[in-house]
């Protein structure tokens, strides 16, 4: 019973933690139908803010909660100012000039504070205990973490104007536009708002897996594969496509070993998009968000 | 292009690969065995240009993840070739393991109907699925017949043989007679390739898939067909490449290896051949430059690069400089009633 329980947690972990890597990189692809190939950069980016916040003193939950998100969010607009709106409407070039974005990055990330880790932080929760198995406290954190992220952001998107603007380009951005949305500005925010969601990822996740210029490469199989299984349904996408993949990746990673788990997650996906090549919500909860 | 006349349309290309050829031959004589040694590695990568050039270029397929199927080929020769105990069958398995695979995946994505982006998103995830498969595979319970893998530090591959003859192996300056023959041999199959009635149709495809499918082409099949042989392309491309740098490791399948290859074709030109070439060599000699230097990162670099060509010379070097050309020849000769060309009709032909 421990048992089953403990596994249970490791599975919600799991899919928690791919709902948390991708939700940033689900919020660009729903808004403007591109993949952000810095995504990975946006992660490793919050993560080294909280490393150094934490460094020069600032308290650890206000450098991974505040600061994280604050500073990615920011630097995601000036990209988009400076980088993405000369490209609207020119998809594979976006892509292209993401990813040369990421590239940029690395080498700066990587010319400013070397190679190799920065400082490494501890979680800084403790251990919690499933009867006869222990937990991390600060993955029952991180779980806790994505579903007010998801809860807030539904209530961002649904509730306030600005939800209601971004909601309206998506559907249709000719049609809001004339009716008076300022499509560029929507386009700037959300840029923005899914930079700042990943920059918080990143934050968050620092403790757990360290950082380094290149770390983004090892999340952004996941992410992306998450994202396009998921579709363009910024909420049920992400959250079906890491329930599903999650769940697979799990039990097979539970099976057989971290390896062949990330190749199961990546099988499942090549025949889910066979499938349904429009991703889960192209077929599935089509109305949903 | 002009006449309708086969060789008409491919004379750039025979010139070119004569320019090579002359290249090939004295080369040797001129060159230090180092440089030799290193324009081994710099034919091999553009081989691998090459074939994204194809794929992309003309089929007009955004495959981000051409290193998966040079890489794949490199390891299928080096495992082949420590099991079979020389390399003639190595190079044959070799193609025909990355065109299987090839073929496997483009089922897939095409016959999916996956559109532009995401398949450019699924073949980076495929090839970063590689990277961190095969890094894993370091203990010795992962071999595959006498081969291990050996994970992290990668395979030592054997050098190429006389066909049929293992003991006959060939030296650098020899290797590089073969790279050299082998560059321009993939040139000009691919230059013929684009000619014929089915390098036409996938032009068709990439220009407006639509109207191609109502013509009554079937375009998954036209792209599975471009894809898979493109494949077979990079998969030489890897041959040479674990013969030029003597071993295969799994960093072929990271990302920056990935980006590199669309940073050739980018700079060099969609919709042509030979720019894709030379900016392989050009961007080689630039990043071994930089790679003496601490002071500017490769990453940097490269990813400035692609911005900028991105933005701002979106076709690349090769055609820009045709359409320059171009527009410099048209007044000189205003008898001659010239068919309107576009900058990519006069890109095709390179």
């Amino acid at each position: 019973m421990d048992l089953v329980a403990a596994i249970i947690f490791q599975l919600v972990y799991g899919i928690a933690n791919l709902a948390l890597i991708s939700l940033g990189l689900a919020i660009i692809f729903g808004m403007m139908r591109v993949i952000n190939l810095a995504h990975g950069e946006f992660l490793m980016l919050g993560g080294y803010t909280v490393v150094v916040a934490t460094n020069a003193g600032v308290n650890i939950w206000i450098a991974m909660l505040i600061l994280a998100p604050l500073v990615v969010g920011i630097i995601g607009v000036i990209v988009e100012r400076l980088l993405i709106r000369w490209l609207y409407g020119r998809m594979v070039d976006t892509l292209l000039a993401t990813w040369g974005l990421s590239l940029l990055l690395i080498g700066l990330v990587t010319s400013i504070f070397g190679a190799s880790t920065a400082t490494t932080i501890s979680p800084p929760l403790g251990i919690i205990r499933i009867g006869d198995y222990s937990a991390s406290g600060y993955e029952l954190f991180l779980i806790v973490v994505t579903a007010i992220l998801f809860v807030a952001l539904f209530a961002t998107l649904k509730l306030t104007r600005l939800g209601l603007v971004a909601r309206g380009t998506m559907q249709n951005p000719e049609m809001s536009s004339a009716l008076g949305v300022s499509t560029t500005r929507t386009y700037m925010i959300t840029f923005g708002l899914g930079a700042g969601v990943t920059g918080l990822a990143g934050g968050l996740l620092a403790p757990v897996t360290g950082v380094l210029p290149s770390i983004g490469a090892t999340y952004i199989a996941k992410a992306f594969i998450t994202v396009i299984s998921g579709g363009s349904a910024i909420l049920a996408g992400t959250a079906s496509g890491s329930v599903l993949l999650g769940g697979i990746n799990g039990i097979f990673a539970f099976i057989t070993g971290p390896t062949i788990g990330e190749v199961a997650l990546l099988v499942t996906a090549i025949v889910l998009l066979r499938l349904m090549p429009r991703g889960i919500t192209g077929r599935f909860f089509r109305k949903y968000l | 292009m002009n006449d309708g006349n086969p060789l008409n349309s491919m004379r750039p290309v025979i010139i070119f690969a004569l320019i090579g050829v002359i290249f090939m031959f004295t080369g040797p004589y001129v060159l230090q065995l180092f440089t030799i040694i290193n324009l081994t590695t710099a034919i091999a990568l553009a081989v691998l240009a090459l074939s994204l050039a194809l794929v992309w270029g003309f089929g007009g397929i955004l495959c981000f993840g051409q290193v998966a199927f040079f890489g794949l080929g490199a390891y299928a020769y080096t495992i082949g070739a420590i099991n079979f105990g020389g390399s003639t069958w190595a190079i044959l398995v070799s193609i025909m393991v990355s065109c299987a695979f090839a073929a496997l995946l483009g089922y897939f994505i095409f016959f999916g109907r996956v559109s532009d982006v995401y398949l450019g998103v699924i073949t980076l995830t495929v090839t970063l699925i590689f990277f961190s498969l095969i890094r894993r595979t370091s203990g010795p319970e992962y071999k595959i017949g006498n081969a291990q893998i050996g994970g992290f530090n990668g395979v030592t591959s054997p050098p190429l043989n006389l066909p049929w003859d293992p003991s006959a192996f060939l030296y650098p300056e020899q290797v590089f007679y073969v790279a050299m023959a082998a560059l321009i041999i993939c040139y000009l199959f691919c230059g013929w390739l684009v000619t014929t009635h089915f390098g036409r149709v996938c032009v068709g495809i990439r220009e407006n898939e639509l109207r191609a499918e109502l013509l009554g082409y079937d375009s998954r099949l036209y792209k599975l067909g471009i894809f898979t042989i493109s494949a077979g392309i990079a998969a030489v491309g890897g041959v040479l490449f674990c013969n030029g740098v003597g071993r295969i490791t799994p960093d072929v399948f990271n990302l920056y290896n990935a980006a590199l290859t669309i940073i050739w074709v980018i700079v060099g030109g969609r919709g042509t051949l030979i720019g894709p070439i030379a900016a392989t060599f050009g961007l080689f000699y630039l990043t071994s430059a930089l790679g003496g230097q601490s002071f500017l990162n490769n990453n940097l670099v490269l990813g400035a690069i692609l911005i900028f060509f991105v933005l701002l010379v979106p076709k690349g070097v090769a055609p820009t400089i045709v359409g320059w050309v171009a527009s410099r020849r048209k007044p000189r000769r205003p008898t001659r009633v010239r068919r309107r060309t576009s900058l990519r009709d006069e890109a095709n032909k390179l």
